[in-house]
């Protein structure tokens, strides 16, 4: 399979007067398991709406492959979208759901659908809208991940499993990305469980896209650094400070500079501590309100 | 099972498990390191980290790649490393010990003494 590269330029979104998105560019170019992170309202399911051509930008444009996706049949039939969809109306079985897909999806492989339905524990004859909102996610990913688009994107579609459901999905994320590379979009606001399946990671805050970086980049740029109050103050100075913590006469600094090694060695040198910053920690740092 | 902390990079971490096997004899010269995918999926941590934390190992000598199959260690790893933590020995370990001792005011001769009466020597 060839990687389908999405270029967004100049992407903005209104909802009457409301800019959910924000003169948002991005490149995804490779078949890479991309994290979309973001608080509550951020703008992520709007982003991935787009992408998948639920909505039309306001303004921007939007290529995948090359092309427009908006009713871009050839494009779609690539790329698979799910959330967390309403069942309520939905009296088919598992099993009968899990044949469809055979329909709409021409890489899908119904025999894997059916071993993911036995692990993820779905009543294979029971109708879907008996299922637990649980089981009806687990149902959605087994969807998406069997239906192996060249573009997979799960829209928050984990909320309503269980922890070790959780768990399980993330491990057949892994999987099947070694077995059949292709582009995972997975927006989530769960960061510290699933940090470590991300290739590159987008912060989006408020309709707009701060931060897009391969994992480890972001991870090196983050750091500590703690010890008398006066001395970090002085060692920080020109640097971005995301986040200050003050205990006694003792201080913590949070920064994100590009240069780390230097600065870690020089921190060092002066007596100050220097410690890593986990994603989650730097995601709470930078969208968090002063 | 190991569980990394949140002090050090975890990228050292990485390095570190995979260097202690060695030393300890758990994994031999000439045998098959575990894989990327294995431990990201043992530790829950990310590839790009694994990567980093095995590819100092390959740059210093004591993983080498063979192509489609996977990391190996290295003949002479082991001295290599063994020579390296000795090294290492006096700034990691002794320079903290008399550092602290001297906040104490614990004189160097009671510390030889505490080494030599420790429990279960």
């Amino acid at each position: 399979m060839m990687p389908y590269i999405i270029e967004a330029n100049d992407l903005s979104l209104k909802y009457k007067k409301f800019e959910a998105l924000k003169n948002i560019s991005f490149t995804l170019k490779e078949e890479k398991i991309y994290g979309i992170l973001g608080r509550n309202g951020a703008g992520k399911t709007s982003l991935l709406t787009l992408l998948s051509a639920f909505r039309k930008p306001t303004s921007g444009k939007l290529t995948i492959d090359g092309e427009n996706n908006f009713e871009n049949t050839k494009i779609m039939s690539n790329i698979s979208f799910h959330y967390e969809k309403n069942y309520s109306e939905e009296t088919s079985t598992v099993k009968k759901m899990l044949r469809d897909v055979e329909n709409y999806r021409e890489n899908y492989d119904g025999e894997y659908a059916l071993s993911l339905a036995e692990m993820f524990e779905l009543p294979i004859d029971k109708p879907v809208n008996k299922l637990s909102k649980g089981k009806q996610s687990a149902l959605e990913v087994t969807m998406g991940l069997a239906g192996r688009c060249p573009v997979t994107i799960f829209d928050e579609s984990y909320l309503s499993m269980d922890a070790p459901t959780r768990v399980k999905f993330y491990n057949e994320v892994l999987e099947e990305q070694s077995r059949k590379p292709r582009t995972f979009i997975l927006s989530t606001h769960l960061v510290s469980e699933m940090d470590y399946l991300f290739d590159e990671v987008l912060i989006l805050h408020e309709g707009k896209l701060l931060i897009h970086d391969e994992y480890e980049t972001l991870i090196s740029k983050g750091m500590t650094v703690t010890g008398a109050a006066e001395k970090v103050d002085e060692f920080v100075i020109g640097m971005k400070v995301l986040k200050e913590q003050r205990l006694g006469n003792a201080k913590a600094v949070a920064i994100y500079e590009k240069n780390s090694k230097a600065i870690e060695t020089k921190a060092k040198s002066l007596g100050l501590e220097v410690g890593p910053i986990s994603l989650q920690e730097l995601f709470i740092y930078i969208t968090e309100k002063e | 099972m190991k569980k990394f902390d949140d002090n050090k990079p975890i990228f050292i971490q990485v390095r570190e498990v995979i260097e202690d096997q060695i030393v300890n004899g758990m994994l031999r010269e000439e045998e098959q390191a575990p894989s990327t995918n294995q431990m990201v999926s043992f530790y829950k941590i990310n590839h790009a980290t694994v990567t980093k934390g095995v590819n100092q190992l390959v740059d210093e000598g004591i993983l080498y790649k063979r192509r489609g199959i996977g990391m190996f260690v290295a003949k002479g790893a082991k001295k290599k490393l063994v020579e390296k933590r000795k090294k290492a020995f006096s700034d990691e370990f002794v320079v903290p010990l008399i550092q602290e001792a001297e906040k104490l005011g614990i004189s160097e001769n009671e510390i030889i003494e505490l080494i030599m009466n420790r429990e279960g020597k």
